[in-house]
């Protein structure tokens, strides 16, 4: 787990693979108390699905492992309602690349599960992507806010179904190092300084900061733009319509270096911060519970597959609390991954609507290691507290969420290691005073990635 | 062809029997060149096919690839390679290779010649080359991850800097509270050394006190409360204590009620520049120091919060490209001494031993013999290596974490980072490996003359 993994994608997805794991062992591990929840009651049964006895389905994802084997139990369900035949292709990490090369042979797969937004607009534009039948637009619009149906829509028209999400404005804190201090969970950015400056002083240092992989930092920017700036300036942002060189960019930045720029409140000073990598920054909060060398550390859900590895207990030595509002809302940055069709069969546009149906999402929530952004999933679906707190987070958010930027970007500026947004952010903490200096790197970056 | 029939017209009738059709032509044994040029050119295809489908045509198609843009449909000259050399990213890698190509095959072929001449003397000769070629077996990228782990800044997982760190630890004695440091309102300056100086100056009867926070849980929770320190006259005194309340419910420097003492810390007064009086703090946080302190300023020196000793950033800008390198050296050096201790086999003994018996020391005798006499074997080490180095891709790939990779940078993996992935321009990846093509290009001459002038001998 030292040797940091070249992609962004892949780190994510094995982390969220451990994810998965984890939560499956405790699940496992609560024996008894199984049944007392609502985990692994039977699913709702809500959606109308036509009868397709005899069709057979191709579906690729990027998944393996325990999340394959979850989505396969959606899937299961979904042919024992309809009588359809699917079956699973995991694509790798280069979705893009796989899927286009099926094209290419003629062949795709019937439906795609794809991460980033940028890759779903690119099916679509490329006429791969098919877009939605009427059911399933009627599932989407019953159950998804509009800000999730635009994210899987192109030019207007609905392509894609947000299945998996994620939240990504999140803190974890080990429970241990805020009681010892006495710190109380923050709302706002200000709050938030003050608590972590009390965690601080009690002599453990208040962040880990996990610089040596760049998208935690994009991440951290993220939030505290999309609080501070608002959404629209972070969509004008995202598309490269301001510049970085703009006075939001820079209050953002400076703001981000209250805390990295002060003593104390990044884990073992900003040049240790530059050796962290994400799994260490998770391991250094919550490794050692009598005296961890940091009280929080800050990334999505799939921390808790982490805090699993770090040897910690969820709910009990580490808990989760939102983005402090930087402005005058809490920023909700998220991730998730889109399902479209490739084929425009009655079977695949049954199968969307399945995904956008809460009986879907039920399943793979009672399970663990997801996160749904359809707002019928019944909270009491997700195994844990903290789990469901996660959730109630983001439907609570409703369409005032956004997707995560770099993920918006061209890979050279928002996607790739040493080289546009992620290396730049490295140089900022290791030098929070230089605020000029790394917009204009940031723009000289950007015009040349979006060439504009 | 024309040259081949050339050769052929002292036979009468040799033109006819070009055609393939041409039976009775096998009855007269030719010499290969002389006769039959389509049979020479049959027994060539192979090979011609080869070298030009796997040799040639990429070489052609590269640099006219080069010529073109991000999506290859769009012509822009020499863009590509104006864009390359105006990149800072290219500036580093090519001056890294070049650091590369002078260190990395000089120290492995010394290193492979000093193994080699020792384990001549020894007795588990075999045994020694044997484990010093035994890297060669793992592949690069294997001893990157193992490298990447050697390099680790963690002592307690690096093997590098738990070494460094265990010969560094051994001459110092551990501070008492590694990581505290005053409150930002105390009044305090910080020194680049990490050491903290009052802005105010003592005064005798009147008891000066510092705050401090971030104590490790583990270095105050024995401690016993802080005590205000009494005035006395004629002597300079003050406390030393730990300004934290859990909550932040303590009044910010003032002693509250259940504060901890801070013991052990030592005090200095500094007057000018000169240390006019020293102290350590007492169990119950307060110190005092002498009359002549009046005046002076109190400091608090930086060994007391030095953290422990965290050993070389070795994965830091400055120190990768040499790290990498040494990883290089540790898997090459075997080759190295394998070749050359070949050589050393055929060196003739006697030399050796006239020289020693002309009154050489063991010194004269490696570098006034053997070292000549293997200079053949060397010049081939040295350039086998050299053109290994130019193309080093995996171990630096490997082994440079994110924020360092720019200054570890190299042309082969700058090459690979412009061309390949979703977001790339393969023109000007293109013309990274034309420029690469063009800087080996004098070492394989170099090669060739010299593998030709050997063969004339």
């Amino acid at each position: 787990m030292h040797v940091s993994l070249p992609t962004k994608r892949s780190t994510r997805a094995a982390v969220a693979l451990l994810a998965a794991g984890a939560l499956m062992l405790t699940a496992a591990g609560c024996g008894g108390d199984d049944g007392d929840t609502v985990s692994g009651g039977p699913p709702p049964n809500t959606v109308q699905l036509p009868n397709l006895k005899g069709q057979k389905l191709q579906v690729t994802a990027v998944w393996t492992g325990t999340e394959q084997e979850n989505f396969t139990k959606v899937l299961k369900e979904f042919e024992k309602r309809t009588g359809a035949k699917v079956s699973f292709v995991p694509s790798g990490d280069d979705m893009a690349g796989f899927v286009g090369s099926k094209v290419a042979g003629g062949a795709p797969p019937d439906v795609a599960m794809v991460g980033q937004v940028g890759v779903m607009r690119e099916f679509a534009q490329k006429g791969w992507a098919k877009p939605l039948d009427a059911p399933a637009r009627a599932q989407l619009a019953k159950n998804f806010s509009k800000g999730w149906q635009d994210l899987g829509s192109y030019q207007g028209k609905p392509y894609g179904v947000y299945f998996k999400a994620s939240n990504k404005s999140l803190l974890w804190y080990n429970t241990s190092a805020f009681d010892y201090a006495g710190a109380k969970v923050p709302k706002t950015w200000p709050e938030f300084l003050k608590e972590a400056q009390l965690v601080s002083d009690s002599g453990t240092d208040a962040v880990a900061v996990g610089g040596q992989d760049g998208w935690t930092l994009t991440d951290w920017f993220e939030n505290v733009y999309l609080s501070q700036a608002g959404p629209e300036k972070y969509d004008q942002l995202a598309q490269h319509k301001i510049k970085w060189t703009d006075p939001s960019v820079k209050k953002a930045l400076e703001t981000l270096a209250e805390l990295w720029g002060t003593k104390g409140l990044v884990a073992g000073g900003r040049g240790g911060a530059l050796h962290t990598a994400f799994p260490d920054s998770v391991t250094k909060t919550f490794g050692d519970k009598a005296e961890p060398e940091a009280g929080m550390v800050f990334e999505a859900d799939f921390v808790a597959a982490n805090v699993a590895d770090a040897g910690a207990e969820l709910d009990q030595d580490a808990q989760v609390f939102p983005f402090p509002a930087v402005g005058a809302d809490a920023p909700v940055v998220t991730g998730g991954d889109v399902g479209v069709a490739l084929k425009n069969t009655k079977a695949a546009q049954a199968l969307l609507t399945f995904l956008a149906s809460p009986d879907a999402g039920t399943i793979w929530a009672q399970s663990g290691g997801f996160i749904s952004a359809n707002k019928n999933v019944k909270f009491s679906a997700y195994p844990n507290a903290s789990m469901r707190k996660i959730a109630q987070a983001l439907i609570a958010a409703g369409n005032d969420f956004r997707f995560d930027m770099s993920d918006q970007a061209p890979a050279s500026f928002g996607g790739k290691p040493a080289q546009g947004e992620w290396k730049a952010l490295q140089d900022f903490l290791k030098n929070p005073r230089n605020v000029d200096g790394i917009q204009r790197q940031l723009e000289r970056d950007a015009a040349k990635a979006y060439k504009n | 062809m024309s040259t081949a029939t050339a050769d052929g017209a002292a036979t009468p009738g040799r033109a006819s029997s070009a055609p393939p059709a041409n039976g009775p032509s096998a009855k007269k044994p030719k010499s290969v060149m002389g006769t039959r040029p389509w049979l020479a050119a049959v027994f060539l295809l192979p090979a011609l096919v080869l070298l030009g489908a796997l040799v040639v045509y990429p070489i052609g198609y590269s640099v006219y690839r080069s010529l073109f843009d991000a999506s290859g449909n769009g012509f822009v000259g020499l863009d590509n390679y104006q864009e390359m050399f105006s990149d800072d990213a290219t500036k580093t890698a090519i001056k890294n290779n070049i650091i590369w190509l002078i260190l990395a095959p000089t120290v492995s072929t010394a290193l492979g010649l000093i193994f080699a001449v020792l384990t001549e003397r020894i007795r588990w000769a075999t045994a020694f080359k044997l484990v010093v070629f035994m890297p060669m077996a793992i592949s690069m990228l294997a001893a990157g991850i193992i490298f990447r782990l050697v390099y680790e800044q963690d002592p307690d997982k690096g093997v590098a800097n738990a070494m460094w760190v265990s010969v560094h630890d051994s001459f110092s004695e551990s501070p008492p509270f590694p990581g505290a440091h005053p409150r930002p309102a105390a009044g305090t300056t910080e020194s680049s050394s990490g050491a903290y100086t009052t802005n105010a100056t003592l005064k005798a009867g009147s008891p000066t006190s510092l705050p401090l926070v971030a104590a490790k849980r583990d270095d105050i929770s024995d401690a016993q409360d802080a005590k205000a320190a009494k005035p006395e006259a004629g002597k300079v005194t003050g406390t030393v204590w730990f300004d934290f309340t859990r909550g932040g419910l303590g009044k910010e420097g003032a002693i509250d009620k259940g504060e901890k003492a801070m013991a052990g810390l030592k005090v200095e007064a500094v007057k000018d520049g000169k240390v006019v009086g020293r102290a350590t703090t007492a169990a119950d946080g307060t110190y005092t120091l002498p009359a002549k302190a009046e005046g002076a300023q109190l400091r608090l020196p930086a060994w007391n919060f030095s953290e422990p000793y965290n050993g070389i950033d070795w994965l830091g800008p400055s120190l990768v490209t040499p790290a990498i390198i040494g990883s290089y050296v540790w898997i090459w050096a075997g080759f190295a001494m394998v070749l050359i201790a070949a050589g050393l086999a055929g060196v003739p003994r006697e030399l050796m031993e006239a020289a020693r018996m002309d009154g050489a020391n063991e010194w004269q005798v490696f570098r006034r013999v053997t070292v000549p006499m293997l200079a053949p074997v060397l010049s081939v080490v040295v350039v086998t290596l050299m053109i290994n180095v130019m193309k080093i891709f995996d171990l630096v790939y490997i082994i440079a974490p994110d924020p360092s990779k720019d200054d570890a940078n190299v042309l082969a993996l700058q090459l690979y980072q412009s061309s390949f992935g979703t977001d790339v321009n393969q023109g000007l990846g293109s013309a990274i490996a034309v420029l690469l093509l063009l800087l080996v290009m004098p070492i394989m001459i170099i090669n060739i003359r010299r593998i030709r002038r050997e063969s004339r001998r």
